[in-house]
């Protein structure tokens, strides 16, 4: 693929002048894939002769985001997105690795589709990708999937998930946590009860009624994480709920970890900012699921994330087809592209508002994701400490550029973003996947020899 | 007033002038000649993905009284998925040349859509979405109950005119989470300043009913000797709701006419003016006990009629651009008739 950026021997680049983790001004230089000095100013004598300099501009400087749940719709659906055009958007939204969800076609329930699925990733370059096993064969819950085999493949799976689907069946859902133990693997559930969600098409509540659409309530989300995390603890297990939206979900998580269940959740930029409000339109940009909830909902996950009970914030991203949103609420599909406006979204509404550091946005944006996906160790380990020595996996954020969000503008194959003409905040100004600039003054950058004078 | 898509829409002042233009409507068809030339040479669009023939020949007989093409588009069996999608529909009626469309749609919504996505450039009738709202049909309660309880029915088709429901109690009977026709008979009969008490077994009432502007009953005898309502509305009920694949709503027919049908016993608690009202097509024995729905206090028939001519009074208004409460009488008749310059 002529148009991915080149594996060509990395230059070193000095970020003079950011702020890492929203600290201090220092001069940051990456070299040989790490990073190698950290200063508050670097002596111009010491700064290598090939080093491209970027100017830091007091922007921020993070650990590249991890994002543990994106749908890359390939293999299937590459009219939609391809693993290229996704991982490129997750590049220039300043990620370094993404998860990509197991609902493709076919499946990801093999090793077979697993290692095609990284091998494409990996010769793309912009982002580590980590496949996703599927929990059941063919998502339909009744089977578990050969986890072993995707856990021993080249991908070397740990995260396993029915995602689209719930793993409503209470002993698969058992054997599955038991299942995974053996190579230290995570279910991760999207936490839906089939049954009261029958029909679903946007949270149960007053706007719902009004609108005429069947509800979603939240009680179906909630009565699954509750008999997960009792289920986790009965078998000793490690779970971890996909993108909790409501205030009960905050409490059940909150409880089963004060008992110690090794529980983890993550929590949708979306859900920390939009409500059920905007289906009064009709609009199916906003239909998603788990759906928009309600203010008190979104109030309650903002507090979540804030306090430590909700670990990560995840994009779920979901491309669709134009004409999959282009038609009446019913026929729609759930869903909405998120790479790109994830840290804006985040900086808006827990950082502009005091709720986070910048410091907590790369423990939850990227070390705790990594963590949770067992990919903080080893040869290409990511969500790392922001320190010397450290894969040089970095985004550097402007947090005072503001942008008004267009679809069509963006890198991911589809622009069905909710937030489509509205301004948020901070800008991903470069990208850098051990050492490697993905993106540089905001755009993917497509080949590394033509970058600045390099070489 | 562009578009009519739901009854919330309308002020109190807009649904009086419409009640009043259908008034005028009603009394242009007790004459002889029938047929208005308002809307000649203007082309009305039928679109309607769901079957119900009521309601397309009401519109339809509403848009040729005035003089109107119409054109019936059934899209039936397209529905809710792929085939032909929504807005290629649109596209085609907008290249026909479609002033207004009437659609009928199992989606909610699906007008909302038509009206906003910018595909076509005609007025939307809404004529029943899914299970959100059915404005004409609240149109036509309306002006059947200010008819009889608002002015004199002695007086024939011009009775109420003018006047709203004010401290009228109109209690509303049956499966109220699946009826637009419930949600939009709320809508504006409580704008008009009617009380309205919702009746239903609480497996029926949607979750978020709190914050309508009405009372909720899970007991119909109470709410008929208690609140002695001027008019009961009793809704359709579908047998399928009971059984398990349907959503189990209730045990059993049984169980549901013994709790919440209008048979002759709750008839005769009733106050003696009160009307019985059903928007049809009736489930005789579930909802409504066959003495109930053929005794003199029955206007389900007259609802029929009515319709015809509130349907008219909405296609005039909104081809018009008439509906400004304060603009000029309807004209009923040639010599009368105003352009739309004239009232620009
Ligand atoms: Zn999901």
């Amino acid at each position: 693929m002529s148009h991915a950026p080149t594996s060509t021997q990395a230059a070193s680049y000095l970020l003079r002048g950011v702020r890492p983790l929203g600290g201090e001004r220092a001069d940051v230089l990456l070299r040989d894939g790490v990073i190698a000095r950290i200063e508050p100013q670097l002596p111009e004598a010491e700064v290598p002769q090939d080093a491209v300099v970027v100017d830091g501009a007091d922007r921020v400087a993070l650990p590249g985001l991890v994002d543990l749940h994106t749908h890359l719709r390939e293999p299937g659906r590459e009219d939609t997105e391809t693993i290229e055009s996704g991982t490129r958007a997750a590049a220039v939204g300043g990620f370094t690795a993404v998860h990509a969800m197991a609902n493709t076609t076919p499946v990801a329930d093999t090793a077979g589709v697993v290692e095609q699925v990284w091998r494409i990733g990996r010769d793309a370059g912009w982002v580590d990708v980590h496949p996703v096993g599927a929990v059941s064969v063919g998502l339909a819950g009744e089977q578990l999937a050969e986890l072993g085999a995707m856990a021993q493949s080249a991908a070397r799976v740990r995260v396993f998930s029915d995602d689209g689907k719930c793993v409503w069946d209470p002993v698969l859902m058992r054997r599955a946590l038991e299942y995974v133990k053996a190579f230290d693997g995570v279910i991760a559930q999207h936490a839906q009860e089939p049954r009261l969600t029958e029909g679903a098409q946007m949270n149960e509540g007053i706007v719902s009624a009004e609108l005429g659409l069947a509800g979603w309530p939240a009680v179906a989300e909630e009565a699954i994480i509750a008999r997960d995390v009792l289920l986790a603890e009965h078998v000793g297990s490690r779970l971890h709920v996909c993108h909790l939206s409501t205030a009960g979900s905050v409490e059940i998580i909150r409880w089963a970890k004060g008992r110690g269940i090794d529980v983890t959740a993550e929590v949708t930029p979306h859900h920390l900012v939009l409500t059920d409000e905007e289906a009064r339109g009709y609009d199916p940009t906003f239909k998603v699921n788990p759906p928009l909830r309600t203010q008190a909902d979104v109030d309650a996950v903002r507090e979540g994330l804030a306090d430590g009970t909700i670990d990560i914030v995840a994009t779920d991203h979901a491309p669709h087809a134009r004409e999959d949103k282009d038609c009446e609420w019913a026929a729609a599909a759930f869903g909405m592209t998120g790479l790109e406006t994830a840290l804006s979204v985040v900086q808006a509404t827990m950082v502009d508002t005091g709720r986070l550091t910048w410091a907590d946005v790369a423990r939850v944006m990227s070390a705790n994701p990594a963590r949770i996906g067992r990919i903080d160790t080893g040869e290409l380990a990511q969500g790392r400490p922001f320190a010397v020595g450290e894969p040089a996996n970095v985004v550097l954020v402007d947090p005072a550029a503001r942008r008004v969000v267009d679809g069509r503008a963006q890198e991911t194959a589809s622009a069905n973003t909710p937030f489509a003409g509205r301004e948020l905040p901070g800008r991903v100004v470069a990208t850098f996947l051990r050492g490697r600039p993905t993106v540089l003054d905001g755009a993917p950058v497509r080949d590394v020899a033509t970058v600045g004078g390099a070489r | 007033m562009k578009h009519l898509l739901s009854a919330a829409d309308l002020t109190r002042a807009e649904a009086v002038h419409v009640l009043d233009t259908a008034a005028e409507m009603a009394a242009t068809q007790s004459r002889e000649i029938k047929k208005l030339p308002t809307l000649r040479g203007r082309t009305v669009v039928n679109l309607f993905f769901e079957d119900s023939t009521r309601t397309r020949i009401s519109f339809e007989t509403a848009a040729k009284r005035l003089s109107a093409d119409v054109i019936n588009f059934s899209a039936k069996g397209s529905s809710v998925s792929k085939g032909e999608s929504l807005k290629d529909t649109a596209l085609t009626l907008q290249a026909m040349g479609a002033d207004a469309v009437v659609v009928r749609h199992q989606a909610s919504g699906a007008p909302h859509l038509l009206a906003r996505a910018g595909w076509l450039d005609a007025a939307v009738v809404n004529a029943g979405d899914g299970t959100h709202q059915h404005p004409t049909q609240a149109l036509l309660d309306a002006f059947t109950l200010r008819r009889h309880l608002a002015g004199d029915p002695a007086l024939g088709a011009t009775s109420g005119v003018g006047a709203d429901l004010d401290g009228l109690h109109v209690a509303i009977v049956g499966d109220v989470l699946h009826s637009r026709v419930a949600r939009s008979n709320v809508a504006l009969l409580t704008t008009l300043g009617a009380h309205v008490t919702l009746v239903a077994p609480p497996t029926l009432v949607p979750v978020g009913v709190e914050t309508w502007p009405c009372e909720v009953s899970y007991d119909l005898d109470a709410t008929l000797a208690d609140g002695k309502p001027d008019a009961v509305m009793m809704l359709r009920v579908q047998r399928e709701r009971m059984s398990s694949a349907g959503g189990g709503f209730f045990p059993s027919p049984l169980e549901y006419s013994r709790a919440y049908g209008l048979d002759a016993r709750r008839l005769a608690v009733l106050p003696e003016h009160t009307i019985v009202m059903h928007p049809g097509p009736m489930n005789r024995g579930l909802e409504i006990s066959a003495e109930a729905a053929d005794s003199p206090r029955a206007v389900i028939v007259e609802q029929v009629a009515n319709g015809v001519a509130v349907r008219m009074a909405v296609l005039y208004l909104l081809l018009t651009g008439q509906h400004d409460p304060q603009s000029a009488r309807v004209p009923t008749t040639t010599t009368t008739h105003r352009t739309e310059e004239a009232h620009a």
